[in-house]
């Protein structure tokens, strides 16, 4: 039990410590390294109260995904900045502080109200919560829950997902005039004849080819 | 407290002997690559060093101890010297969960293809953070590069996944070789197979898909600036990978430890050889294709992940999936 606790402490340790120089460092791929350290000692901790199916979800969407794309913005972002001197934010007269003084506000209310929850009304968690059984894996029992009763709130969500990735597209999306593609049918059917033209070509005058 | 220490040691025990064979059979793979590559191109391929050149790769390991390693000025010195520990770091915990046998195997946890799929997403770290460190144009192409190819093709690896544990029922490992005891997946699922070597060819970043060290292009891509034990960590991490791809394709599709009969002379070799000698199987594949093919370009690769191989490996889920619900062979009742 002493080990689980000192790894438990480590693990936390890191994911605040990280979470913090998230916001403090000055570089902002460094910022993105050390949310993906955020994100992995996150899911230790998971994986140490026994949610091994989530926090295995949590690395692979997280830091699989989400966040190298993240890495893949910033520093396509940074790449004028780095040439000279390593990117660093400056002073901007403090404009953005009021509205991020509201949002870390709304977020402290919510940790008070979920913490209070929990502290206060014990018997709350355990009305809403479905009984785990500890026979079965958690892989399955998530399975059991997401895919019955919850399989039309799963259903939109993905469908809000596709939507979404779709509007994306839609909205990124321009045509170009003047960009050459490949067209594997166009090039396998090209007969011998389109392909080959015999040209007479007469003296001092060369011969024009339309592309 | 005496108890947990007893228990930490002979975990060390146990990773000692798993990692010690990974490392040498990776510098013996690497000469197999390379004596295979030759063998398609008429070669000799490295002959000299030990019987038949076995101890190339030693000879290869000690030059690069006693290189220099040169870390750029104007580099991120920390992340920079960070990049191969990632990748060597990342490819090797992976075998953690391989199984070489019945309880053969160092970590047999409920999630293990799910551990193998989020660390060989991680793997792609090492070479984004090699190629952002170096500060230079060329290893950050190559790292931008490897980003967007490794992501793209996890997403079909992912869906090939899907379709093999439709028919187990588990995220176990040992589960998965033990479904496999009457009908191994590479037959029912054979497109399945092709697609997850083509994939596991992208995502190790081998020919022909090698676009992010691609040397007529970009140098040596991400790896440029390294030099000495730091170039020679990734080269490991890489090969280390490779060879994990050959024991997961082993795993999920040839039967793992299985023996292909269960008859006599067969069933008598011990599992770990019938692993190792499909790993084998699959690695010499790898290193025919190298032989063999030339490298794609780079819109093709994307095109290839994104609008044939998922789309198709998507369908088949749908296939699989209606073909075991029809005839009521679903697992886990």
């Amino acid at each position: 039990m002493i080990a689980h606790s000192v790894f438990f402490y480590i693990f936390s340790l890191i994911a605040i410590v990280s979470a913090v120089m998230v916001t403090v460092s000055k570089n902002t791929v460094h910022s993105v390294f050390f949310l993906i350290l955020d994100f992995i000692s996150i899911s230790c901790l998971f994986i140490m109260i026994g949610a091994e199916f989530l926090g295995m979800i949590m690395l692979i969407v997280y830091v699989g995904a989400v966040a190298v794309l993240f890495l893949f913005v910033v520093m396509m972002l940074n790449v004028a900045e780095q040439k000279g001197q390593w990117f660093s934010s400056r002073w901007d007269g403090g404009t953005h502080i009021p509205v991020g003084l509201l949002v870390s506000l709304i977020i402290f209310f919510e940790l008070i109200i979920v913490i209070g929850g929990w502290k206060y009304k014990p018997d709350l968690l355990n009305s809403l919560s479905i009984n785990i059984s500890t026979e079965v894996t958690n892989t399955r029992s998530i399975g059991n829950v997401l895919y019955t009763d919850y399989i039309f709130l799963f259903q939109i969500s993905g469908m809000i997902l596709l939507v979404a990735m779709i509007g994306a597209i839609v909205l990124t999306y321009r045509e170009r005039a003047g960009v050459k593609r490949q067209s594997y049918v166009k090039q396998i059917s090209r007969e011998r004849d389109e392909g080959v033209d015999l040209v007479e070509a007469e003296r001092n005058k060369g011969v024009k080819i339309d592309v | 407290m005496d108890s947990y220490f007893s228990i930490l040691f002979t975990e060390i025990y146990k990773i000692l002997f798993l990692l010690l064979p990974v490392l040498v059979s990776v510098a013996m793979i690497v000469w197999l690559d390379r004596r295979v590559w030759a063998f398609v191109q008429k070669r000799r391929g490295p002959n000299v060093v030990g019987p038949f050149g076995l101890f190339q790769s030693l000879a290869d390991a000690l030059k690069y101890i006693f290189k220099e390693i040169i870390i750029p000025a104007s580099s991120n010195k920390l992340v920079f010297v960070l990049a191969p520990v990632v990748t060597m770091t990342l490819a090797l915990i992976s075998w953690a969960v391989i199984p070489f046998g019945e309880d053969f195997v160092l970590a047999d946890i409920n999630v293990g293809i799910l551990y193998l799929f989020a660390v060989s997403s991680l793997g792609v770290y090492g070479i984004i953070m090699g190629g952002w460190a170096s500060n230079s144009k060329y290893p950050f192409l190559g790292a931008i590069r490897s980003a967007a190819q490794m992501v793209s093709y996890e997403v079909s690896i992912g869906v090939i996944i899907i379709n093999v544990l439709l028919c187990v029922g588990s995220l176990n490992l040992s589960d998965i070789v033990m479904a496999q005891q009457n009908l191994w997946f590479v037959i029912p699922l054979f497109p399945m197979f092709v697609i997850f070597f083509i994939s596991a060819l992208a995502e190790t970043n081998r020919p022909p898909f090698d676009l992010p060290e691609a040397e007529a292009e970009l140098v040596a891509g991400y790896q440029t600036e390294y030099s000495g034990m730091m170039y020679a960590m990734f080269w490991l991490g890489e090969y280390a990978n490779i060879l994990l791809m050959c024991a997961m394709g082993a795993v999920l599709f040839l039967g793992g430890w299985l023996s292909p009969i269960d008859i006599f002379p067969f069933n008598a070799i011990p599992g770990p050889f019938w692993l190792i000698f499909k790993i084998l199987f699959l690695f010499i594949l790898f290193a025919l294709v190298k032989a063999t093919v030339p490298r794609y370009r780079y819109d093709q690769l994307m095109k290839l992940g994104w609008k044939i191989f998922l789309p198709f490996s998507l369908f088949y889920v749908v296939l699989t999936s209606s073909f075991l619900l029809y005839f009521d062979l679903l697992p886990g009742k």
